[in-house]
């Protein structure tokens, strides 16, 4: 990236000014839309000022794994839209997506947001799969968190597919049964950049990134995963006041949620 | 012949509500949204821009290149693997060939437009949807076009010639469905992207091409209407 808008980036930020005018523990405008998607049986779109994130949910009826013939099976991925950023490229998924699909997977399975035995139809023979897509539209920075609240919000409000009477799924038809989910996993990432604490970075604000700790917590005061990422180290003091402004944060994000069905 | 209604109430030469965004993806160069139905379409256009690796490159001319791709929860069925699948790449190539009559890249010797195409839900007649929504992306890139791409896919269903195909209509027939996708440049009505599986006479044939035309030139508008919006928007 360009160096000057770089050093313009933290020389700001000594003075507590970013980028695009905002505070440092301020968040883009936040809005949520859910259900809008036929093919998809949850979706949900996410919008932090202009940056825009999809989450699509897609069910399933599979054979469980041998060692938890019980247990329905989760899974989070994630893309990294070349058409979503310009320097985004095509390929196989790249280390970045990796990581954000695995951090937002965490929150929602350490959680135990989803109870996965009661997705067993018959044990050891079929289970409910459940898979999360994540993926950028409009890439401005920020995706494990957008991306988490917009896996939470597909969850919320998918539905399952109609199940025939030999088993099989239409998915042409939709029953008005949800997922049952015990918590609201939500992902703050706090981003140091100097001596300065800054949530939601842009993706300028993320290249002068020194460190970062992502914060996935279920209430005020209950974590389910940590991240930490960035090159630099984090002193015992920052992780305090960075767990502390991320749970700040998630309670914001978690009373928009809330209002979410 | 027996009387046939479409389920959706269509009549055969009506296409599938539409809509058209112009400008939706701020991080690309041009970008636009196109939905027809329930099948949707975001491209996003970045370029003229480097090629690399360098080999690529052609002193004589821009290249043009597209990538069609469904996201994971847009099929129909079950989760639709992500990357590309030869069902992708071949529809990718067709959308570059249904394209590129209308572009002049000779301006841009040695770089590449790239086309992002991706549809986050699909109800039959994706890559038409993908192909109208890159026309529109391009034009919003500011990269010099003679004229807009229309493509919407017209289709024989129980013998009786239909513009627009959904899902359902191509489901309701197995053994002699036709799905026709066509392209056209609506100035010239020629054809840029012709396609067919199932069984169609010569003379229906005929017939589907002269029938989609209205349609076409009716998309051709709603995609000029969006970016006359998006831009009296900023005036």
């Amino acid at each position: 990236m360009n160096q000057e808008i770089l050093e313009h980036i933290k020389n700001s930020l000594r003075k507590g000014v970013r980028i695009d005018g905002r505070k440092p523990d301020e968040i883009r405008p936040v809005t949520i839309q859910t259900g809008f998607l036929t093919t998809a049986e949850g979706s949900a779109r996410v919008k932090f000022g202009d940056a825009e994130v999809l989450a699509g949910v897609k069910m399933a009826l599979e054979k469980p794994y041998p060692d938890t013939p019980e247990d329905g099976v989760l899974m989070v991925n994630s893309e990294l839209l070349p058409l979503s950023n310009p320097e985004f490229e095509s390929g196989p998924p790249s280390i970045e997506s990796i990581e954000t699909a695995r951090v937002i997977d965490r929150g929602i399975r350490e959680s135990k947001t989803i109870d996965t035995k009661s997705l067993c139809v018959e044990k050891g023979e079929k289970v409910w799969s459940v898979a999360i897509d994540i993926v950028p539209i409009n890439y401005e920075g920020n995706l494990i968190d957008m991306g988490g609240l917009a896996a939470i919000a597909a969850l919320k409000t998918a539905t399952f597919p109609f199940v025939k009477e030999d088993g099989t799924i239409d998915y042409h038809q939709r029953t008005d049964k949800k997922l049952d989910l015990k918590k609201m996993p939500i992902p703050i990432t706090v981003c140091k950049i100097g001596e300065i604490f800054i949530v939601d970075p842009t993706d300028e604000e993320e290249k002068a990134v020194d460190a970062r700790l992502t914060v996935t917590s279920v209430d005020q005061k209950t974590l389910c995963a940590l991240q930490k990422g960035g090159d630099h180290p984090l002193s015992e003091s920052d992780i305090n006041t960075m767990v502390e402004l991320a749970l700040k944060k998630a309670g914001e994000l978690r009373k928009i949620l809330e209002g979410v069905n | 012949m027996e009387k046939f209604e479409r389920p959706s109430k269509r009549k055969p030469e009506e296409a599938r509500p539409i809509e058209a965004e112009a400008g939706v993806i701020k991080k690309a160069d041009g970008s636009a949204r196109f939905k027809i139905g329930d099948t949707e379409a975001y491209a996003a256009v970045y370029g003229p821009r480097d090629l690399h690796p360098k080999f690529l490159q052609d002193p004589k001319t821009g290249i043009l290149r597209c990538n069609y791709s469904m996201l994971p929860f847009s099929g129909d069925g079950t989760r639709v693997r992500p990357g590309p699948s030869r069902r992708s790449k071949e529809i990718s190539l067709v959308t570059e060939k249904a394209l590129l009559p209308v572009l002049n890249l000779e301006d841009y010797p040695n770089t590449v437009v790239d086309v992002f195409i991706e549809l986050p839900q699909t109800d039959a007649g994706s890559r038409c949807a993908g192909i109208c929504a890159a026309a529109i992306a391009l034009a919003d890139a500011g990269i010099i076009m003679k004229d807009m791409v229309a493509a919407v896919s017209v289709g024989q269903v129980r013998g009786h010639l239909l513009v627009d195909l959904d899902g359902e209509e191509e489901h309701m027939d197995e053994n002699e469905a036709a799905d026709v996708p066509v392209a056209m440049i609506p100035s010239t009505e020629e054809i840029t992207l012709l396609q067919m599986d199932g069984i169609v006479t010569k003379e229906d044939l005929s017939k589907a091409l002269e029938m989609v035309k209205p349609a076409l030139k009716d998309i051709a508008e709603k995609q000029r209407e969006a970016l006359k919006k998006k831009y009296e928007k900023k005036a």
